[in-house]
């Protein structure tokens, strides 16, 4: 490892074990803008290992997360938690699979649109197969996790997040990625099979965000399609990642954080106009930073060594 | 029969649903989240029209399309305009318009509550039963579909056999080679932009007359729009047209011989069987 | 020498008017705070049922000089945010007011989804929680876990098993054959209200000759009525939500669908539906009802138009504003700010309210309305699990 690497691990590891002390020090109301942030972490961070490399921009969080959610709570009374959680992340993993052979063909729009439909498809699936097995729609998960057990699964699954993505970064399929990116004509050229590199980043991104709707099932007490299916979770994910940065691994992390405040002092200071003020927050997020906030630091680092711009 | 004539309606439902939307994206290249509050700001602009000032939904088309016109013609200028010019990339601009307009729906949702409050919102017009074939069906429908036909109809026939709608075209197909030829892309482009928001307000106005609306509603349509506009292929508005009614009676035909519950997850495996079968969509052409 | 004399004297002057000032001040507050939907799928439902009575309920209060306090009179600083119908931002709202806006009670949230996403952090900072738009089947399990939540809107299979005993006893008075046609919208209320019926209408003898679900969102529903017409059923029950309600309502219209039962469940009771419907919403059967006979519905009805300029629906919207009675009358009897005593008074007594007497058994109103039905431009309540006032059925008029 180098020096640099040395001091980038010691600085992450110290700020894990800040971020791990939440819980003792901050008051309930900071424990869940934390369980917020943590969560939106660990799915914009998985959703941009994705799409940064690839360029796709997927809308289908909310589907893996609904999904995810949905195991855990009809599951419940026949299997345990963990098990449950293990379980949600094959059923991401194998639909983002068969969603990611089936459609990473089709090319850009076409892709997003999909799936953004995703969500609403697999929501009226759900739907339907309850009310054909006469099974009730509202499903109970009514088990006891304590807001600091949710936060410190949901910072172990982001750690996980970072560890996965990182390993990625070292390996072949990193490697691959790499050229890809850099021209995909080439690396198809080269032997590299782009679609399976990119169907297997579907799953990685499927299953984390499976495993974050399965972990969260417990605080929500009750889920149902219209709540666990929300394709606003999507846009959000998409939203704090982009601000972020989706090319680095640590990107939106620098997306999320702000973000998540911003929207809080909005709904503090203008609890009328809440709707309102996202959307203009958004645009000036567009207009403003469109390299995201690592395109912001980095500018700014190869200002201070190169002395402009 | 009556189930052809019902997946009809609905077809023509649909596609005054996304037309404007296909125009927006085809043309202008925007993909336009924002969709369908335009389509809800008109529907709640006629209910107003209609019960405040007791004027016909048809008559109320008067007003609210030059609005939606100049709004759309508007938002394209000054917000869309920027992100054009900045973007490096078809694929950065599709990313950067997704983004905007999202946050363009939101800020379109809080204006609407505010004017309009959060209530669901409908009236009754035409909701009487019209004969054909001896089948009944509301005269309401019957009347947004000839709404529907007149402007797909008009539509193409601009299209195809004027200069202007081919200068539209020709954008739509390639903006450089458009440009290189003396066609000034950016205004072509806001006229597109402006016309598609003129065309989903009237889809609004119609459909108000049967379906019930409130300030939260458009992200039903947008989706619904953002579907067709794909499966038709998105540089050509015929696409978007016959796109519409193979969904209508696509739709009704399984509602009809199979379960209504599975109706939306028809219309998604069509959507994806299309588009492994044919991924340009219906109309749509090869990227070169 | 003279100086610090003087100094001694400012400043015990400066410390009793400070001290008289701050016991004199009884500019005190109660802040009370507001979680519901403004956007999203269930910004339309709550526009109508919940913050309008928040509104009535407020303004109400704080006009007679507001909650009567052992220490004197508070009046109600209101504090409203808007959770997009999101179970996060609900959690995340209730958070923020207890612990930055500190406030004293929090209003209960809007729908079963929101309100059982919630109790969990109520049930943390001891605040009551009076749920009046939340329907279960599983109210015993869920009072027992939330000592704080209290039911008052009812459980789901008593709204469906009253539908079967309205049908059956018009089949037992000739009015209705046996045939039911029955459709629900896919989402949890609408799949829970048909698998609590399916079984119970077989029990009292009748056969379901069209059962199907249909999609959230479907803008069309010609098919299903179509089918349910071919059929020919003797009555027609839809448990349906707002958008679809409307939609099925005008179809049946449009395509003659006749039946002497035509029951369409969720926003029947709006006002809108009888403005869009006039006359043709004669005999059209939902979900809830009024007493609008008694008195003390009356006022709250007028009331209601006056201050916040439209009229109330005919289910839930009476409910809310019971609860909030509740909440209030709660306050007042104990006295204080006390959450935990407010609670247990919730518990143990009964209280007088728009909607009549109220007494909650292990936390479970269970005297609720189940049915109404619109007769002569009114919602009438026809049918319910104990409140008095029930009026006949109509057969429902040929369209």
């Amino acid at each position: 490892m180098t020096a640099a690497e040395r001091t980038n691990l010691g600085l992450a590891g110290l700020a894990l074990l800040a971020a791990a002390l939440l819980p003792v020090v901050g008051s309930g109301y900071w424990l869940s803008i934390g369980i917020s942030i943590a969560m939106y972490t660990v799915l914009a961070t998985s959703w941009a290992l994705f799409s940064g490399p690839t360029n796709y921009i997927s809308l289908a969080t909310a589907a893996f997360f609904g999904l995810g959610m949905y195991t855990v709570a009809g599951g419940i009374n026949l299997l345990p938690f963990p098990v449950l959680v293990a379980l949600a992340a094959l059923a991401g993993a194998v639909l983002a699979g068969v969603v990611g052979l089936a459609t990473l063909r089709i090319s850009g729009v076409y892709f997003v649109i999909f799936t953004l439909g995703l969500a609403e498809l697999v929501r009226q699936l759900v739907a339907w197969g309850q009310h054909v097995m006469g099974a009730s729609s509202g499903l109970f998960v009514l088990i006891n996790v304590s807001d600091r057990m949710l936060y410190w699964m949901l910072l172990a699954l982001a750690v996980l997040v970072y560890l996965v993505g990182w390993w990625i970064g070292r390996s072949r399929l990193g490697f691959a990625l790499r050229i890809i990116g850099n021209d995909e004509v080439v690396a198809v050229h080269a032997g590299i099979n782009t679609a399976r590199a990119k169907v297997a980043l579907f799953v990685i991104a499927g299953a984390f965000a499976a495993l974050t709707g399965a972990v969260m099932a417990p605080r929500y007490n009750y889920v149902e399609p219209t709540l666990a299916f929300n394709p606003f979770l999507s846009f959000q994910v998409v939203i704090m990642a982009l601000l972020g940065g989706a090319h680095r691994l640590w990107g939106p992390l620098l997306g999320v954080i702000p973000l998540t405040f911003l929207l809080e002092a909005i709904s503090r200071s203008f609890p009328r106009q809440q709707i309102l003020l996202l959307g203009v927050a958004f645009l000036l997020i567009v207009y403003f930073v469109p390299a995201g906030v690592v395109g912001l630091v980095e500018g700014a680092f190869r200002r201070r060594k190169f002395g402009h711009a | 029969m009556d189930v052809l004539i019902i997946g009809l309606l609905l077809g023509g439902i649909y596609a005054l649903m996304a037309m404007g939307l296909q125009l927006q994206y085809g043309v202008a290249r925007i993909m336009n989240l924002a969709n369908g509050e335009i389509l809800v700001a008109a529907a709640l602009s006629t209910f107003w029209f209609y019960t405040a000032l007791h004027v016909s939904p048809f008559l109320a088309l008067l007003a609210i399309v030059p609005a939606a016109f100049g709004l759309n013609w508007a938002i394209y200028r000054y917000l869309m305009l920027p992100l054009v010019r900045r973007a490096r990339s078809q694929g950065h601009l599709e990313v950067d318009s997704i983004l905007a307009t999202f946050g363009l729906s939101f800020i379109s949702v809080g204006v609407l509550l505010a004017v309009f409050g959060g209530h669901y919102l409908n009236y009754s017009y035409l909701a009487v039963p019209f004969r054909i074939f001896g089948e009944n069906y509301g005269l309401n429908r019957v009347a947004a579909f000839l709404g529907a036909s007149a402007i797909c109809a008009g539509l193409y026939v601009w299209l195809v056999r004027t200069r202007p709608g081919l200068t539209l075209r020709a954008i739509a197909v390639n903006p450089q080679a458009a440009g290189l030829v003396g066609i000034d892309v950016v205004k072509v482009s806001a006229f597109g932009f402006a016309l598609g928001g003129a065309v989903t307000a009237t889809g609004g106005a119609l459909l108000s007359m049967f379906l019930t609306f409130d300030a939260s509603i458009g992200v039903i349509f947008t989706l619904k729009a953002l579907v067709i506009v794909i499966l038709g292929g998105v540089s050509d508005v015929r696409g978007a047209i016959a796109a519409s009614f193979i969904l209508g009676l696509t739709e009704t035909l399984v509602a009809t011989f199979v379960d209504p519950g599975l109706t939306i997850a028809a219309a998604y495996v069509l959507f994806l069987a299309i588009l492994l079968l044919r991924p340009q969509g219906l109309f749509g052409r090869r990227p070169a | 020498m003279k100086k610090r004399g003087l100094l001694t004297v400012a400043t015990l002057a400066c410390a009793a008017s400070l001290i008289l000032s701050g016991a004199g001040n009884a500019q005190q507050v109660m802040k009370i705070g507001a979680v519901a939907p403004k956007t999203g799928p269930l910004g339309g439902g709550a526009a109508v049922t919940h913050w309008p009575n928040v509104q009535l309920w407020v303004q109400q209060v704080n006009a007679r000089g507001g909650l009567k306090l052992k220490s004197g009179q508070v009046k109600i600083e209101i504090i409203e945010y808007d959770d997009q119908t999101s179970p996060g931002e609900t959690i995340k709202a209730v958070e923020r007011l207890a612990t930055q806006d500190k406030a004293d009670f929090i209003l209960q949230p809007y729908s079963t989804g929101l309100n059982l996403a919630a109790a969990p952090t109520y049930a943390k900072y001891d605040y009551p929680q009076v749920a009046t738009t939340a329907i279960s089947d599983q109210i015993p399990a869920l009072a027992q876990r939330y000592p704080g939540l209290f039911f008052v809107l009812g459980d789901t299979t008593s709204y469906a098993r009253s539908v079967a005993d309205i049908l059956k006893k018009m089949r037992d008075e000739g009015k209705l054959g046996t045939k039911v046609a029955m459709v629900n919208v896919a989402d949890a209320f609408g799949i829970e209200l048909a698998n609590a019926a399916r079984p119970i209408f077989k029990e009292r003898g009748f056969e379901l000759v069209y059962d199907r679900s249909y999609p959230l969102g479907t803008q069309d529903l010609a098919p299903v009525v179509k089918a349910a017409k071919a059929a020919n059923p003797d009555a027609f029950v839809a448990w349906s939500y707002p958008i679809d309600t409307f939609i099925l309502t005008e179809q049946a219209k449009i395509e003659g669908l006749n039946v002497k039962a035509f029951y369409v469940a969720v926003a029947s009771a709006f006002p809108a539906f009888a403005e869009k419907f006039g006359k043709s919403a004669e005999g059209i059967l939902g979900a809830g009802g009024i007493n609008h006979d008694a008195a003390e519905t009356q006022a709250y009805v007028k009331a209601h138009r006056e201050i916040t300029g439209k009229a109330p629906d005919n289910w839930a919207s009476i409910v809310t504003y019971a609860g909030f009675q509740i909440l209030e009358q709660a306050i007042e009897a104990v006295g204080t700010k006390d959450r935990k005593a407010v609670t247990e008074y919730i518990r143990n007594n009964a209280f007088n309210t728009a909607m009549g007497p109220i007494k909650f058994e292990k936390q479970n109103n269970e005297k609720f309305w189940t049915v109404g039905q619109w007769q002569n431009g009114v919602f009438y309540g026809v049918a319910s699990t104990g409140r008095p006032g029930a009026k006949p059925i109509v057969a429902k008029p040929s369209w």
